[in-house]
């Protein structure tokens, strides 16, 4: 069974709330990115959404354009993403889900993608700019190789289409938390609770927001209404800090668990 | 007709974005429905293009240059009289009276060129609206004309440090923006590229050109011409004149790309001829891109044509036979630069020259009871500094 699925279903059982990373596939390199998913998988990160890097990142804020751009020099290539992919598989069980624009896929074949993916050891895939519209090929060549699809809708989507793009989203539903591109905020959007409750009337699967997440206290907020957190751009900063240090996995493990813990507020008392 | 209702030139086009900017693209194909179906607003948009633009631009028979070359004889469509001294005003025009009609103050603008940025700079100065065009860096140095024009306009004109610092970044840059602040800002996208509905709106906008050369052809020669040309970066201007013609089959619609320092280079941006099926800021179009999908590098001595992807409808009329695609070098594009200067006594963009080199080849092969029409889209003041250079000539 699909890992993303599980963990999902895992959550829900425990009422437990999932915390998904960020991070782009070979920045600043192979090894390192494999270290640092193996610390966040220790430090109680539910699910990691693995970046390929994409020339022209038309979401993407700075942060992240930059990590592409050094992952591209670096010399990763799609084929070189799903064989780091497969090395995680050699010591975690942590769900990936690949994350990327639509023209790397489509260059692959999509077909070949779906497939080449699953046997990698990926979970599901959210293509920024694949739009419910032009994603009924990817949709069925995904769901042919069991491998999920995670779409994105924002604060601009009408309910038609948050239903919409619920139906074809598997593992969860990825709901941006304002308009605008990926980036580290101060705070969070005052209008998200009602929109994280809209959507979450409106589908059946979990429902995570990103955009913008940097701080527990986001965390601990966001996990109050919504199924999950996603954070991109604040630990790439912070990879990107402590690049070459001997501190980086120490740092990176160290934030991971203060954001883990800011899920846990309900039942469960926060563990240090 | 196409695009279908869902931004489809057969297997192109579409809508390729982020899901925040999907319901403002729902609500531009929708107001421009209801805009183009109001003879009001097409009487306003008709009285701007002949009082203020000043159409209809000339189509000037080239004597000397027929003469020169010893073929077809050749008729110049002087799109480089129109304000501002491109096409690109037909098209920001157009969509600034869209803006104003949805109720958006603020407008932003991609570059290359600076045409396009100057055009919309303009129209947001003729109504009233905040304007600010990213423009690459490399770009802005290349075309430093334009980029007062647009400041003395009152416009804000933000640097692209990003990538190739060229129109591409430029593009993403003005998409971030459009993504942030979608709710208060109309982006002016001044190609037949991007999501649906910009390739059908912008060629809509632009085909006041083939309609009016249609017409001035039957007035002058009784007869449709044997064919058009005209250059492609993202292709708005030989869109908006080819596509009056695409039913009259007897005419041949020719489109010219840059190729650069030579195709085998890799320094060119000959995507129709050179690139394959890709998606890239919106749409699925040819593109020019590596083995992993990545976009690739490109480089023109032109800023305008400087560009890996191209109108989803160009990729339509090429892989549908009913349009041909070529390319020119940087050199060649020189020659018809020149060619044009002292013949003719026209300064071209360097854009437009190279549908002029092309024609440099084409017209001799041709009968001399046959006539062609070439596309000059804009002129060439911008260029100056960029030929003078090249071609060593100093004060």
């Amino acid at each position: 069974m699909n890992r993303l699925r599980e963990k999902f279903a895992e959550l829900k059982s425990s009422g437990g709330k999932a915390l998904v990373f960020y991070l782009m596939a070979g920045d600043p390199d192979i090894p390192t990115t494999l270290d640092i998913i193996k610390g966040l998988d220790e430090s109680g990160v539910d699910a990691i959404e693995l970046g390929i890097p994409f020339s022209d990142p038309m979401a993407d804020g700075p942060s992240i354009q930059a990590a592409a751009h050094r992952a591209l020099g670096k010399g990763m290539t799609v084929r070189k993403c799903l064989d780091l992919v497969r090395s995680v598989r050699e010591f975690s069980s942590i769900p990936i889900v690949l994350m990327t624009y639509f023209n790397p896929i489509l260059h692959y074949g999509i077909e070949r993608f779906a497939k080449d993916a699953v046997d990698a050891g990926a979970d599901a895939t959210i293509l920024t700019d694949l739009s419910p519209e032009e994603a009924k090929d990817w949709v069925s060549a995904s769901k042919r190789n069991d491998l999920g699809t995670i779409f994105l809708v924002a604060p601009t989507s009408t309910n038609e289409r948050i239903k919409r793009a619920g139906d074809i989203s598997t593992g969860f539903v990825y709901c941006v938390s304002r308009t605008g591109v990926t980036g580290a905020q101060s705070d969070t959007p005052t209008d998200l609770p009602t929109l994280v409750n809209r959507v979450k009337s409106m589908v059946g699967a979990p429902v995570c927001v990103g955009f913008g997440i940097s701080e527990p206290r986001h965390v601990e907020e966001i996990t109050r209404y919504a199924d999950g957190a996603v954070v991109g751009s604040a630990l790439v900063n912070l990879i990107t800090k402590h690049q070459g240090s001997e501190k980086l996995i120490g740092e990176v493990k160290k934030y991971a668990m203060a954001m883990k813990n800011a899920t846990r507020h309900d039942e469960t008392p926060p563990r240090t | 007709m196409l695009p279908d209702l869902l931004g489809h030139f057969g297997d192109f086009g579409g809508r390729y974005v982020p899901e925040t900017l999907v319901p403002a693209l729902d609500e531009l194909a929708s107001e421009y429905e209801k805009a183009i179906a109001d003879e009001w607003f097409m009487r306003e948009l008709d009285g701007y293009l002949k009082d203020y633009v000043g159409r209809p631009t000339p189509l000037y028979y080239a004597s000397r240059l027929t003469e020169t070359l010893g073929g077809a004889r050749i008729y110049i469509k002087r799109e480089d009289l129109c304000h501002t001294g491109a096409h690109k005003i037909n098209n920001a025009i157009g969509q600034a009276l869209l803006a104003k009609r949805m109720g958006k103050r603020r407008v932003i603008a991609e570059t290359g060129a600076g045409q396009h940025g100057v055009a919309t700079a303009t129209a947001c100065a003729l109504f009233g609206i905040d304007c600010e065009v990213y423009m690459g860096e490399e770009d802005i140095h290349r075309q430093a004309l334009n980029v007062y024009r647009m400041k003395l306009l009152g416009a804000k004109v933000v640097p692209v440090t990003s990538g190739t610092k060229t129109l591409k970044d430029a593009t993403s840059e003005a998409i971030r923006d459009w993504v942030t602040n979608v709710r208060t800002t109309h982006y002016i996208i001044g190609s037949v590229i991007g999501p649906h509905p910009y390739p059908r709106i912008v060629r809509d906008f632009q085909s006041v050109i083939g309609k009016e050369t249609r017409r001035q052809c039957l007035e002058k020669e009784g007869r449709l011409p044997n064919a058009i040309i005209a250059c492609v970066g993202g292709g708005s201007n030989s869109m908006g004149i080819f596509y009056p013609f695409i039913a009259d089959k007897e005419v041949r619609l020719i489109g010219v790309e840059a190729a650069g320092k030579g195709l085998d280079s890799g320094e060119h941006c000959a995507t129709l001829t050179a690139g394959e099926p890709g998606v890239l800021h919106g749409c699925k179009s040819f593109l020019l891109q590596n083995e992993d999908g990545q976009v690739s590098l490109t480089h023109s001595i032109s800023a305008g044509l400087d560009y890996p992807g191209v109108g989803p409808e160009h990729s339509y009329l090429k892989t549908s036979g009913r349009a041909e695609y070529y390319s020119i070098t940087d050199m060649e594009a020189l020659e018809g630069f020149k060619i044009l200067a002292e013949k003719e006594g026209l300064i071209a963009a360097l854009e437009s020259s190279h549908a002029m080199a092309h024609l440099m080849k084409l017209a001799p092969t041709m009968d001399k009871e046959t006539y062609v029409v070439l596309n000059l889209s804009g002129r060439g003041d911008k260029d100056m500094d960029t030929i003078c250079k090249v071609l060593q000539i100093g004060l």
